[in-house]
C-alpha cells in the first residue's frame, strides 16, 4: 500500500473530568495515528480512558461534564473538536461510525431494525425509499445475517446478542465510512460468538480499507485481529506499537505487568491423589424452570439442567466451564439449595442435601459456602465488613468476641488490614470486594468452596491477584473447590479437573491436561478454537503459586 | 448518616419545606393553648368580618374564629394524615414484604388483592366507608388507610422480590440465616429509605383526601377541619370568597411543604448525578 | 389478521379475569351494608324519617332481610348480574336508569380531562426535561409542583370566583343553560363553555402529576446507549428527542394514565359537586346526602366496571406501543 496521509491523526488530546472525579482528567496528552487501511487496538484496564477517548473522537463526550481541554483530533485533515455542530453531525455516520459494547441499550427498543438503518441513509444520502431497503437488506446480508429481507422489520429484542451486534455493524458500515470505531464490540457476547464477530471485523476490514480503532481490554482479542497496538493507563498511552513488538517484547513496565498477568491456555498441572476421598458428590440433578402460563397459554418451559453427574475429591478443583445459559450456574445454585431442583442428589458426608428440611439444612449449610460473581451485589450495603464476614459464624453459635477475631484473622489472611473491618463495603475497590467475599465464604470453615465466575467482573491484573489469593488459601486450607467460569484460560490455571457443560448437560469431564491437550467433543473443541488469541504465546510466564500479593 | 443530611441541607427547597412543615406542626401542637378561651366553634364576632380587621383572619359566616379554626384544622390534617399513612404502612410492609420475598401463591394472592384495590376508585370506597361508619376521625383513618395501603404493598413487593434475588441476601441464606434474621437485618434495612419517601408522600395524599372528604361533609363533627371550612363556606362564595380561599391556601402550603420534603429526601438517599 | 383476532382474545381473556374482581367488589358492596350500624332497613331506606313500624316491617320483608344472610346474599348476587341495582327511593327510580342518564356527562368530562391532562402534560414534561435545570424547566416545575399540592375543591372554587364571579367570562355551574333552549351546534357551543371550569380543575392535578412523570422520563432516556448511538449517525438533537426519546418516555405515561382512572373518577365526585355538573359524581353526593346507600352502591358499582373497561383499552394501547411487551 503507497504510504498516505493517516485518517486519524490524535494529537496531544486531554479531556478534562468534572471536580468531583477521582483524578482531574480522563484522558492526558494522548497522542496516536491509525493509518486507512489497518486496525489499532487500544488496550487498557477500567478507567484507563480508552472509551472516553474512542469517544472524543466523533464528539460524543457527554456535555458539559466530560470537555476536550487541549489538543486536535484530525480525521482525514479536518480537526473534529474546532468544527461547527453542522458539520460534525455530516461527518458522523458518513465518514466516522461507531459500534459500541452493548447491543441491547445502544439499539432503540421500540424501532425496528430496518428504520434505524434507515435513518443513517436519510440522513446523508438522497436515496429512494426503494433503493434504501435494497441497501440494507444488502448490508445485512453483507454482515451474515440470515434471512435479511425479514429482519429489516425485527425489533432488537428479537434477535439474539450475536445478530444485534452484527446488525449495529452493518448500520455503522452502511455509507462505507473511512473510519471505524469499535468500543468493546465483543465484551458482552459469548465467547464462540465473539469468534464470529471478530472475523467478521477482519474480514469487512480487509475487503473495504477501513481504518479501524478497536478498544478492548482483552489480550486475546488484540493478538487475534490488531495490526498495531497501543497500551493506555491513568489517561495516558504507555506504549504504542506493531502487534509483534507490543504483544510479544513489551517495553513499558505497565504493559508488561498486564501481559503477564494474562492467564496461559496451558494447563499447570497439580497432583490430586486418586484415592481422596470424595467430598462432593452430585447424581443426576435436574432443574426445569416453569414460567408464564395460566388459562391454557403457551408456559414456557426451560431445562436448565439436565441430569448432572459430578464428583469433587478432597483438596481437588473441579473447574465447570460453558458459556451464558449452559446453565452452570444454575448448577451452582441447585447444589447449595439456593434453588430447589426437581430431582436427584447432592451428597456430602454421605448426607443427601436434597432430602433434608430447611432446619435441618441450616446446620450442614456451614460446609459448603459460595463466593459470588459481582463484587458491586454480594456484600450488604448497609453492613460494616467485619460483620459481615463474622454473621455467619455467629449464626451457627459461635460467640461475637470469637467470631469477631476469626474475622479479623480472616481479612488479613485475604491481604486487608484488620482495622478495615470497620468500613462499609463501598469504600473498596472490586477486587477488595471479592476479597471480602472470600473471607466471608472461609468465615464459616467449610469442606467445599464453589467459586462463581469470582473473576468475571474484575481487570485482568486483579483479577490475577484474586485468582493467587484463591489458588493459596485452597493449598494451605485443603480446600475443594467448584470453580465455575466462561473463561478457559482462567479454568487452565486454576482448575485440576474440568466438566464441560452446554445447554444443561456436561458434555465432556476429565483431567485439565487432557482435555486441554486433545479435546473429543466437538463443543468443546469449538469451545477451543474460539478462545482469542489462542496461537499466542506468553513472553514472559510467571509460574502460578507466587505468593499473595497484598492489593 | 452525615452525608445524607448534608444532601438534604444543601437542596434549598426541600429546606425550605421543612421549615414550613415544622412551623405548623409548631402551630397544631401550640396552637390551641393561645386560644384557651375560644375553641373554634365558639362564636367569637360578628359574621362575615374580613380579614385583617379586629380579627386576624375575620370570622366565618356563623362568626367563628377563622384563624381558631385554622389552628385546630392543622391538628385534625396532621393527626389524620399521620395516623393513616402509619397503618397504611405498616400493613403495606407486612403484606408486601412476605409476598416479595416468598412468592408463590401468597404472592399471587396478594396481587389480586392489589389489583382489586386498583380497580376501585379508591376515593368513592373512601366516601362509602365514611359514610357507613358514620363520619368521626376513627373512620376517616381507616377510610383512608384501607386506599393507601396497596401502593406502598406494592412498593415493598417489588423491593423485596429484587433484594432477594441480589447476591448478598443470597449469600446470607447459603450461610444458613434464618428467614426472619434475613428480612429483618438486610432486606428491610436496603428499603427503608425507599418506604420513608413513600411514605412522606402517602401523608401528603391522605391530607388531600381527609379534606375532600370533610368538604363532601364527611368529616367528624366534633373536629374542625379545613375540609369543612371551605365546604361551609361555599354558598358564600359571591359575598367572602376568602373563606373559601383561607383554608384551602393553608392545605395547599402544608400537601406543598410535605412534598418538598419528601423529594428532597428521594434525593439525599438516591444520590444520582443531576446532568 | 392474526393482530386483530389476537387482541380479541386478549380482550376476552381479561374480560373474563375481571369477573373474580367484580365478585369481590359486588361481595365487599354486600358486606358494606350489613356492616352498618343499625338495621340494613334503615339503612336501606335512608334517613325517611316518617318512616312508621309497619312500613319498616314491610321494607324488611321485601329485602328479604328476614332471611338467612347467605340467601340475602344469592339474592344480591343475582340481581346485580341482571343488572339490576335496586330502587332509589329518594330519587323515585330505579338506580339503573338513574346512573344512565347520568352517566354520559361524567364521560364527557374524564375524556376531555384526560385528553387535556396527558397532552398537555407530555407537552410540558416534553419541555422541562429536555433542558433541565433552565429557566423553562424551573418554571414548568415548580407550576407543576404546586398544581401537584392544590386540592381539587379548592381550584374549582377558586376558578369559579375569578373567572365567573369577578370576571363573568364564563357560567358558574350545570351543564347547560336551561332557560336559553339551545339545539344542535349551539348547544354544543354551550355545553362547552360550561366545560371549561370543570376540565381545567379535574386537569391541573393530573397534568401535574403526569409533567413530573415525563419530565422524569425524558432525562432518564436521555441517559440511555441508544441515544448516544442515534447521535453518533449525525441526527441532530431535536430529531433524537422527537424521533427516538419521545416514545420510550411516553410509555411509563400510558402505564401511569390507567392506574389512575380510579383516582379520576373519585376526583370527579368533587369536581361535579363544585360545579353542579350533573355526572354520576354528583348523583353520588346527592346519594351521600339522602343517605340513599342503594344508589351510592350502585354508582360504587359502575364506576368499578368503568375502571375495569378503560384498564383494558389502556393495556391494549400499551401493546400497541411497546413491541417488547405482547398481548400475553
Amino acid at each position: 500500500m503507497a504510504t498516505s496521509s493517516p485518517i486519524l491523526d490524535v494529537r496531544g488530546l486531554t479531556v478534562d473530568l468534572p471536580p468531583w472525579a477521582d483524578r482531574p482528567q480522563a484522558v492526558s496528552d494522548v497522542s496516536l495515528t491509525l493509518a486507512r487501511d489497518e486496525i489499532l487496538c487500544v488496550v487498557g484496564e477500567s478507567g484507563s480512558g480508552k472509551s472516553v477517548m474512542a469517544r472524543a473522537v466523533m464528539r460524543l463526550l457527554p456535555q458539559p461534564h466530560l470537555r476536550a481541554s487541549a489538543g486536535s483530533i484530525l480525521l482525514d485533515g479536518e480537526d473534529v473538536l474546532r468544527l461547527s455542530d453542522a458539520r460534525m453531525r455530516e461527518l458522523r455516520g458518513r465518514r466516522v461510525s461507531m459500534i459500541f459494547q452493548e447491543p441491547m441499550t445502544a439499539l432503540n427498543p421500540v424501532k425496528t431494525i430496518g428504520a434505524q438503518i434507515e435513518e443513517v441513509l436519510a440522513l446523508h444520502t438522497t436515496l429512494r425509499k426503494r433503493e434504501r431497503v435494497q441497501r440494507i437488506v444488502e448490508m445485512l446480508a453483507a454482515v451474515r445475517l440470515p434471512n435479511a429481507a425479514h429482519l429489516v422489520d425485527a425489533y432488537p429484542h428479537q434477535l439474539s446478542g450475536g445478530q444485534r451486534q452484527r446488525a449495529m455493524i452493518a448500520m455503522a458500515l452502511i455509507l462505507e465510512p473511512a473510519l471505524v470505531i469499535a468500543d468493546e464490540p465483543t465484551t458482552a457476547l459469548d465467547v464462540t460468538t465473539q469468534k464470529g464477530i471478530l472475523a467478521l471485523f477482519r474480514e469487512i476490514q480487509r475487503a473495504r480499507h477501513i481504518g479501524v480503532l478497536f478498544i478492548t481490554h482483552d489480550f486475546g482479542v488484540v493478538a487475534d485481529i490488531a495490526d498495531r497496538v497501543a497500551v493506555m493507563q491513568h489517561g495516558r498511552v504507555v506504549e504504542i506499537g506493531t502487534r509483534e513488538a507490543v504483544l510479544n517484547a513489551p517495553a513499558h513496565p505497565y504493559t508488561q505487568a498486564l501481559i503477564a498477568a494474562v492467564p496461559s491456555l496451558e494447563p499447570h498441572a497439580r497432583r490430586i491423589a486418586p484415592d481422596a476421598p470424595v467430598v462432593l458428590r452430585v447424581e443426576r440433578l435436574e432443574k426445569t424452570y416453569h414460567s408464564g402460563g395460566g388459562f391454557g397459554r403457551g408456559r414456557r418451559v426451560v431445562p436448565a439442567v439436565r441430569s448432572v453427574d459430578l464428583a469433587i475429591r478432597h483438596g481437588e478443583t473441579l473447574g465447570v466451564v460453558g458459556e451464558s445459559g449452559s446453565g452452570k450456574s444454575t448448577l451452582a445454585r441447585c447444589i447449595v439449595r439456593l434453588v430447589d431442583a426437581e430431582r436427584g442428589a447432592v451428597l456430602m458426608s454421605g448426607v443427601d442435601l436434597m432430602r433434608l428440611s430447611r432446619r435441618e439444612l441450616r446446620k450442614h449449610r456451614r460446609q459448603i459456602q459460595t463466593v459470588f460473581q459481582d463484587p458491586y451485589g454480594s456484600l450488604d450495603p448497609r453492613s460494616r465488613i467485619g460483620r459481615l464476614i463474622a454473621e455467619g459464624p455467629i449464626v451457627h453459635g459461635v460467640p461475637e468476641a470469637e467470631a469477631m477475631s476469626r474475622a479479623y484473622a480472616l481479612l488479613e489472611l485475604v491481604g486487608l488490614d484488620r482495622r478495615s473491618a470497620d468500613r462499609f463495603p463501598h469504600e473498596f475497590s472490586g477486587g477488595q470486594r471479592q476479597r471480602i467475599g472470600i473471607a466471608r465464604a472461609l468465615a464459616l470453615e467449610p469442606a467445599v468452596l464453589i467459586a462463581d465466575e469470582p473473576v468475571s467482573a474484575l481487570d485482568v491484573s486483579v483479577q490475577a491477584q484474586v485468582l493467587r489469593l484463591l489458588a493459596d488459601i485452597r493449598d494451605r486450607l485443603k480446600l475443594s473447590m467448584l470453580f465455575i467460569t466462561h473463561d478457559l484460560r482462567v479454568a487452565a490455571q486454576v482448575c485440576d479437573t474440568i466438566a464441560v457443560m452446554r445447554a444443561g448437560e456436561i458434555v465432556e469431564y476429565g483431567a485439565v491436561g487432557d482435555i486441554f491437550a486433545s479435546p473429543s467433543h466437538p463443543y468443546t473443541r469449538e469451545l477451543f478454537g474460539a478462545v482469542p488469541g489462542r496461537h499466542w504465546r506468553h513472553p514472559t510466564r510467571a509460574e502460578s503459586h507466587s505468593p499473595v500479593n497484598p492489593t | 448518616m452525615s452525608a445524607f443530611l448534608r444532601r438534604f441541607m444543601r437542596n434549598q427547597a426541600a429546606f425550605a419545606g421543612l421549615l414550613v412543615l415544622l412551623a405548623i406542626v409548631a402551630v397544631a401542637i401550640a396552637g390551641p393553648s393561645l386560644f384557651l378561651h375560644a375553641g373554634p366553634f365558639e362564636l367569637a364576632g360578628p359574621p362575615f368580618s374580613p380579614p385583617f380587621g379586629r380579627y386576624p383572619l375575620g370570622t366565618d359566616m356563623l362568626g367563628r374564629n377563622e384563624l381558631a379554626g385554622l389552628v385546630y384544622g392543622a391538628r385534625t390534617s396532621l393527626l389524620i394524615g399521620l395516623a393513616a399513612t402509619l397503618f397504611a404502612t405498616l400493613l403495606g410492609v407486612v403484606t408486601g414484604g412476605l409476598a416479595g420475598y416468598y412468592g408463590g401463591a401468597l404472592d399471587h394472592a396478594l396481587m389480586r388483592v392489589t389489583e382489586m384495590f386498583q380497580t376501585i376508585p379508591s376515593f368513592l370506597f373512601a366516601i362509602l366507608v365514611v359514610a357507613i361508619l358514620s363520619p368521626s376521625i376513627r373512620t376517616v383513618i381507616l377510610a383512608i388507610a384501607i386506599v393507601s395501603w396497596p401502593p406502598m404493598a406494592r412498593l415493598v413487593r417489588g423491593e423485596f422480590r429484587s433484594l432477594r434475588n441480589r447476591e448478598f441476601v443470597q449469600a446470607c441464606i447459603a450461610m444458613g440465616m434464618s428467614d426472619t434474621r434475613v428480612i429483618l437485618l438486610h432486606v428491610l434495612p436496603n428499603c427503608v429509605s425507599s418506604i420513608i419517601v413513600t411514605g412522606s408522600l402517602l401523608v401528603a395524599t391522605a391530607i388531600l383526601t381527609e379534606s375532600a372528604l370533610s368538604f363532601l361533609g364527611l368529616s367528624d363533627p366534633n373536629v374542625m377541619s379545613w375540609g369543612f371550612m371551605v365546604g361551609a363556606a361555599r354558598d358564600f362564595l359571591q359575598r367572602a370568597w376568602w373563606l373559601c380561599a383561607i383554608p384551602g391556601v393553608a392545605i395547599l402550603v402544608t400537601v406543598l411543604a410535605i412534598n418538598l420534603v419528601g423529594d428532597g429526601l428521594n434525593d439525599a438517599l438516591n444520590p444520582r448525578l443531576r446532568h | 389478521m392474526s393482530v386483530a383476532r389476537d387482541r380479541a382474545r386478549y380482550i376476552g381473556w381479561r374480560l373474563a379475569q375481571a369477573v373474580p374482581t367484580l365478585l369481590l367488589i359486588v361481595t365487599l358492596n354486600f358486606l358494606l351494608v350489613h356492616l352498618a350500624p343499625g338495621n340494613a332497613a334503615d339503612v336501606l331506606a335512608g334517613e325517611a324519617g316518617s318512616a312508621t313500624p309497619q312500613y319498616m316491617a314491610f321494607l324488611r320483608h321485601e329485602f328479604g332481610l328476614d332471611q338467612p344472610l347467605y340467601v340475602q346474599y344469592l339474592d344480591y348476587l343475582r340481581n346485580v348480574v341482571s343488572l339490576d341495582l335496586g330502587y332509589s327511593f329518594r330519587e323515585g327510580m330505579p338506580v339503573r336508569d338513574l346512573i344512565a342518564t347520568r352517566l354520559g356527562p361524567t364521560l364527557l368530562l374524564m375524556g376531555t380531562t384526560i385528553v387535556l391532562s396527558i397532552g398537555l402534560g407530555v407537552l410540558f414534561g416534553l419541555l422541562a426535561g429536555t433542558r433541565p435545570n433552565s429557566l423553562r424547566d424551573n418554571v414548568i416545575s415548580v407550576f407543576a409542583l404546586v398544581s401537584y399540592a392544590t386540592p381539587l375543591f379548592w381550584v374549582g372554587l377558586m376558578l369559579i370566583v375569578l373567572f365567573a364571579i369577578e370576571l363573568r367570562w364564563l357560567p358558574t355551574s350545570g351543564m347547560v343553560n336551561i332557560a336559553a333552549f339551545y339545539t344542535g351546534w349551539a348547544k354544543a357551543g354551550d355545553i362547552a363553555r360550561h366545560l371549561v371550569l370543570p376540565a381545567i380543575t379535574l386537569s391541573l392535578f393530573y397534568m401535574a402529576l403526569y409533567v413530573r412523570l415525563m419530565r422524569a422520563s425524558i432525562l432518564e432516556q436521555r441517559g440511555m446507549d441508544y441515544v448516544v448511538t442515534a447521535r453518533s449517525k449525525g441526527l441532530t438533537e431535536r430529531a433524537i428527542t422527537y424521533r427516538h426519546v419521545l416514545r420510550n418516555a411516553s410509555l411509563p405515561i400510558v402505564t401511569m394514565a390507567g392506574v389512575q382512572i380510579g383516582n379520576l373518577l373519585g376526583g370527579s365526585v368533587v369536581v361535579e359537586t363544585v360545579f353542579g355538573w350533573p355526572g354520576i359524581g354528583l348523583l353520588a353526593y346527592k346519594a351521600l346526602f339522602a343517605r340513599d346507600l342503594n344508589l351510592l352502591l350502585g354508582v360504587f358499582f359502575v364506576a368499578a366496571c368503568l375502571v375495569i373497561v378503560v384498564n383494558i383499552v389502556v393495556d391494549v394501547i400499551y401493546t400497541m406501543l411497546d413491541p417488547r411487551i405482547g398481548l400475553r
